[in-house]
């Protein structure tokens, strides 16, 4: 086989082997320096051509640009007293990006900051959503001694941030939620619509809602930035240089905030909404809305129960009331309807007898009672149904929706509120457009007396309350400053002082409100109550008993001095059952405070003792209680609420 | 030589090769210095150390005749082939992978030794096989056997990155010892056939994905190709001169992974610049020629395999090394001799230096054949 082979195939000898050899080598050595010139030529490419490119790249490793958020303008209100702080904060934060082990940091923050259960499920999920470096709120207003807890671990816990900033406050707490709004973490369309690295910059807060977000651009201020050295684990070097922040600046409202705080707080258990005006200027004095969300609860970032209590809640504490509830106006209608009779010609002193109703065809429009002869003025002061439907059955509703309109009803106002509902005037027009069908005589009965399409806001009523009161056609303010004097209402000011004087009689006569007179020696307060019904009325059932949700509305609109009118107001207390009732008294109370602090101050501290509390109080029992109901009561859940409790008070 | 002042066994020695390893490895431990912040300690002061114990050995080792690494060729390939067993049996026992075996003062790697251990037996092959049948297939099996047995040991491991290690230099040497050259192109292509097949069924998923990230390291910035893209950055941004001894920041400021073994190069180059990286490959360019040379110049068909394969596997270390830290191959654990800190790549190294030192030290007789 060997011998075969041989024949077969004759190898190369020894010699040609040698040859093979050395001209092999010297090929393998060429191939060997040719790819070190690759390499060579590579590294000259990279550390020549790139090399732009590249040292941007270590530096960016290198140095880590952290913005420091700038300071918040604050809110202030007509006194200068603040409404919206700043308030120095420790807090911590979560890097995702950073972060090697999830489970086992939030475990040890949870362990050095008693995070509860609804913390950590909160944060688990943002960190689930989180995009890279968009920081993880852990939590904020820590004590100094957590802070320093966590600052210590650091090295243990990469991507834990923890921070010295400034979180929004609001003193005046939920008095102010629908006012002011609230700031929160930009969210990630916030963030994708312009890549403001400030937006991701921990402890930074934009406005969410309400003034907060109408003013964005105001209050913002401008940010300070610190370089350092970091590695790349995070670990702080050294600081290279930095510059401070430039706060934003202030905002200052019409508001007076203690009688806008004494208003909120007057409202009680209620659901409702006070509204006053300066008549003279229009500035917005008090827009309270109750109940109502905390706002500082908002700018901590609110855990998903508090949300779910807020939602649940029938009185609707996230409904701005005095903006965007719409009630049917009921009798606070009565001084408008006849400021448009006296346009129209009607006599002041004509009466009407009223018998407890009114005929209209073949249907009886009902009165409240059994009023006898009725004039302008008595008619206001009682209320009377009766002499509104005749008189505007004369004039019909076409000629009443004018002054409606002229009083600002049915109006929109250019206010930096995000959602405001401006109500609804009918008049024929009206229903042509919408319904497409004709005006008919018992629609302008119902318009009269405020009920059937007619729908306004407490705040519109309340600019109504103003207009009548001054004369002059005030535009609504709430940002403070030099107004443009108001032109006269197109109503001559006899016409103004023959409503005005019954309304005067309605606190101050024999009208239906006599129990809110002032409890001052020389001011009077005009007013006019109304109820307006939330379900029709059935069977001689009225909205004065059954369940809350379908009693009347309770509203009423007043204004003082009567001698020289300079506080338009409304208050609109939803299923209050009547304006006299439930309206009225807040109404004495808050424009009292006006006058004689102490005395309103000791007429709502009795209430509040009946009440169990101020509103924060009374708010963060029934957040305690809707939290043990919706987990069952365990010790753990009872003791972190005594801690959130003690951390409140 | 000699000049009468220095005695003759140190005039002897081929002082221009220690020059250069003493310059490399100069080099390397101020590249160790600044790696570790400034500090002899942990990396700089013991590679130094560590080379002058490798250098003694290299030149005890050089004094060996050539018939005595004929001897040893088959004792010393089955001893690393039975360390690589036991490696073996341990690291299955461990559960893991395991490379590494601890003889104290340093950890030994048997896929190191082995390294050597191949070129040898693979010299030693060549050198016993009559010159008539290097073209047929009695020359190709046992090159064959003595490649495949321990690379599927090391494949197991799994350490795919060795067996090519093994591969290279053996190829090489059976190239320049005369094998057809159809053998090679028809090799080269079917290697280009089977490297897809190789590479999803032969591989392990990490190291599918360091090819993958190697292609495109962008897909994974935070992950294996972050070691890529932050080697690139170390050395672009150094440019031409560097940012200056003890300037780096990408090392001292940890963005470089394995700053001081793996991308020690690239260490090197933020503070050294392209002058630095070119002064690196001028020495290895040096240390290589020099390794051709010695085959060329030997006389001994032995040692000329011998020189060549050491020289190529030498080669294959720093050519991988260089071209994984600029982002020409993927990511290797494979270490730059003399500059690196690690033992047992840099013994292997030092000790292929002093069997090439004692190959030209016994050129040995012309042969006829």
């Amino acid at each position: 086989m060997a011998a075969r082979n041989m024949k077969e195939e004759r190898g190369p000898t020894s010699g040609q082997l040698e040859i093979r050899f050395s001209r092999r080598t010297a090929l393998v050595g060429g191939i060997q320096a040719a790819l070190g010139a690759v390499v060579a030529a590579r590294m000259t490419y990279i550390s020549i051509f790139e090399n732009e490119q590249y040292k941007l790249a270590a530096e960016s490793n290198r140095v880590n640009l952290t913005l420091i958020p700038p300071r918040r303008g604050w809110f202030i209100d007509r006194y200068g007293k603040p409404i919206a702080t700043n308030r120095a904060d420790f807090r911590v934060d979560l890097i995702p990006e950073r972060v090697t082990d999830k489970a086992k940091t939030i475990k040890t923050l949870g362990e050095l900051l008693s995070l509860d259960k609804d913390d950590i499920e909160r944060i688990n999920r943002e960190l689930s959503h989180a995009r890279g470096f968009q920081p993880v709120q852990v939590k904020d207003g820590l004590d100094y001694e957590s802070f320093a807890r966590v600052s210590v671990r650091l090295p243990d816990l990469p991507g834990v941030s923890p921070r010295q900033g400034f979180s929004r406050f609001y003193p005046s707490g939920p008095a102010v939620g629908h006012l002011i709004g609230y700031v929160g973490i930009a969210s990630a369309e916030d963030y994708a619509k312009n890549k403001d690295p400030l937006l991701i910059t921990p402890g930074y807060k934009i406005g969410k809602d309400g003034l907060e977000k109408a003013f964005e651009d105001r209050l913002q201020g401008k940010p300070g930035a610190k370089r350092v050295e970091v590695t790349a684990r995070g670990k702080l070097i050294r600081e290279l240089s930095s510059r401070s922040d430039t706060p934003g600046k202030p905002v200052q409202l019409t508001i007076d905030i203690d009688l806008h705080n004494y208003a909120s707080r007057r409202l009680g258990l209620e659901s409702g909404s006070v509204v006053i005006f300066d008549c003279l200027t229009g500035d917005i004095l008090t827009m309270a809305s109750m109940p109502c969300f905390d706002p500082n609860s908002f700018s901590d970032g609110i855990g998903a129960l508090e949300y779910k209590w807020l939602r649940q809640d029938d009185h609707i504490p996230l409904l701005n009331k005095s903006l965007q509830g719409l009630y049917p106006p009921g009798s606070t209608l009565k001084p408008m309807a006849g400021l448009a009779m006296l346009k129209h010609g009607i006599d002041p002193e004509e009466t009407v007898s009223c018998g407890g109703g009114y005929r209209l065809g073949n249907r009886v429009f009902k009165c409240l009672g059994r009023h006898g002869p009725m004039n302008m003025r008595s008619a206001i002061m009682k209320s009377c149904n009766t002499y509104f439907y005749a008189m505007s059955n004369r004039i019909g509703y076409d000629a009443i929706a004018p002054a409606a309109r002229e009083l600002g009803l049915g109006q929109e106002f250019a206010l930096p509120f995000t959602s405001q509902r401006y109500g609804t005037v009918p008049d024929s027009e009206w229903m042509r457009r919408k319904y497409g069908k004709e005006w008919s005589r018992s629609d302008t009965l119902n318009a009269t007396i405020g009920q059937g399409y007619v729908l306004a806001s407490p705040f519109q009523l309340a600019l109504m309350a103003a207009r009548i009161a001054s004369g002059l056609k005030v535009d609504p303010h709430i940002i403070a400053g030099k107004r443009k004097p108001a032109q006269h209402l197109p109503f001559p000011d006899e016409h103004l002082a023959i409503v005005r004087e019954g309304m005067d009689m309605v606190v101050n006569g024999a009208g239906t409100a006599v129990r809110s007179r002032l409890d001052l020696p020389d001011v009077r307060m005009g007013g006019k109550t109304g109820t307006a019904q939330v379900r029709a009325i059935k069977g001689g059932q009225r909205g004065q008993s059954g369940a809350w949700k379908y009693r009347d509305h309770g509203l009423f609109v007043c204004f003082a001095p009567v001698d020289q009118p300079r506080y338009g107001a409304a208050v609109v207390i939803e299923h209050g059952m009547g304006g006299a009732r439930a309206a009225a008294p807040i109404a004495k109370d808050v424009l009292t405070f006006l006058y004689d602090r102490e005395k309103a101050m000791a007429a709502l501290e009795a209430l509040e003792a009946g009440w169990g509390g101020t509103p924060v109080e009374r708010m963060q029992r029934s957040l305690d209680a809707f939290i043990a109901a919706s987990r069952g009561p365990t010790r753990e859940d009872s003791e972190a609420a005594q801690k959130k409790q003690t951390e409140a008070g | 030589m000699t000049n009468g002042i220095v005695p003759a066994p140190i005039a002897g020695l081929p002082w221009r090769l220690i020059f250069l390893m003493f310059a490399m490895t100069g080099f390397g431990t101020v590249i160790l210095y600044s790696a570790a912040g400034g500090s002899l300690t942990p990396w700089a002061g013991q590679h130094f150390v560590r080379f002058l114990v490798f250098l003694t050995m290299a030149i005890v080792l050089s004094r060996f005749p050539l018939d005595f690494w004929k001897k040893i060729t088959i004792p010393a390939y089955f001893g690393a082939l039975a360390l690589l067993f036991v490696v073996e049996l341990i690291g299955q026992v461990g559960g893991g992978s395991q490379r590494w075996i601890n003889i104290g003062f340093m950890t030994l790697q048997p896929s190191e030794l082995m390294k050597l251990a191949i070129v040898l037996a693979a010299a030693w092959f060549f050198d016993r096989l009559p010159p008539s049948k290097i073209n047929s297939l009695d020359a190709i099996w046992p090159i064959i056997a003595l490649l495949g047995v321990p690379s599927i040991l090391v494949i197991i491991q799994p350490d795919f990155d060795s067996a090519i290690a093994f591969a290279f230099p053996v190829a090489v040497m059976a190239f320049v010892a005369g094998m057809p050259l159809l053998y090679f192109i028809g090799g080269g292509a079917s290697l280009a056939a089977i490297a897809p097949l190789v590479f999803f069924f032969g591989l392990k998923e990490y190291q599918q994905n360091r090819v993958l990230i190697f292609l495109n390291p962008e897909n994974d910035p935070l992950g294996a190709g972050y070691h890529i893209t932050q080697s690139k950055i170390a050395i672009g941004s150094g440019g031409v001169f560097g940012k200056g001894f003890l300037n780096g920041t990408q090392s001292h400021l940890d963005y470089l992974p394995e700053g001081h073994t793996d991308f020690v190069f690239a260490t090197m180059a933020e503070e050294w610049g392209l002058m630095g990286g070119l002064a690196v490959m001028a020495g290895f360019f040096f240390l290589l020629r020099w390794g051709l040379r010695v085959g060329l110049e030997s006389r001994s068909r032995f040692g000329q395999l011998v020189a060549v394969g050491l020289t190529a596997m030498m080669f294959f270390s720093i050519m991988i090394n260089l071209m994984m830290v600029m982002g020409l191959a993927p990511v290797a654990g494979i270490p730059l001799p003399f500059i690196s800190h690690g033992g047992s790549s840099f013994l292997t190294v030092m000790i292929s230096i002093g069997i090439i030192m004692s190959i030209e030290r016994h050129p040995a007789r012309r042969q006829f054949g």
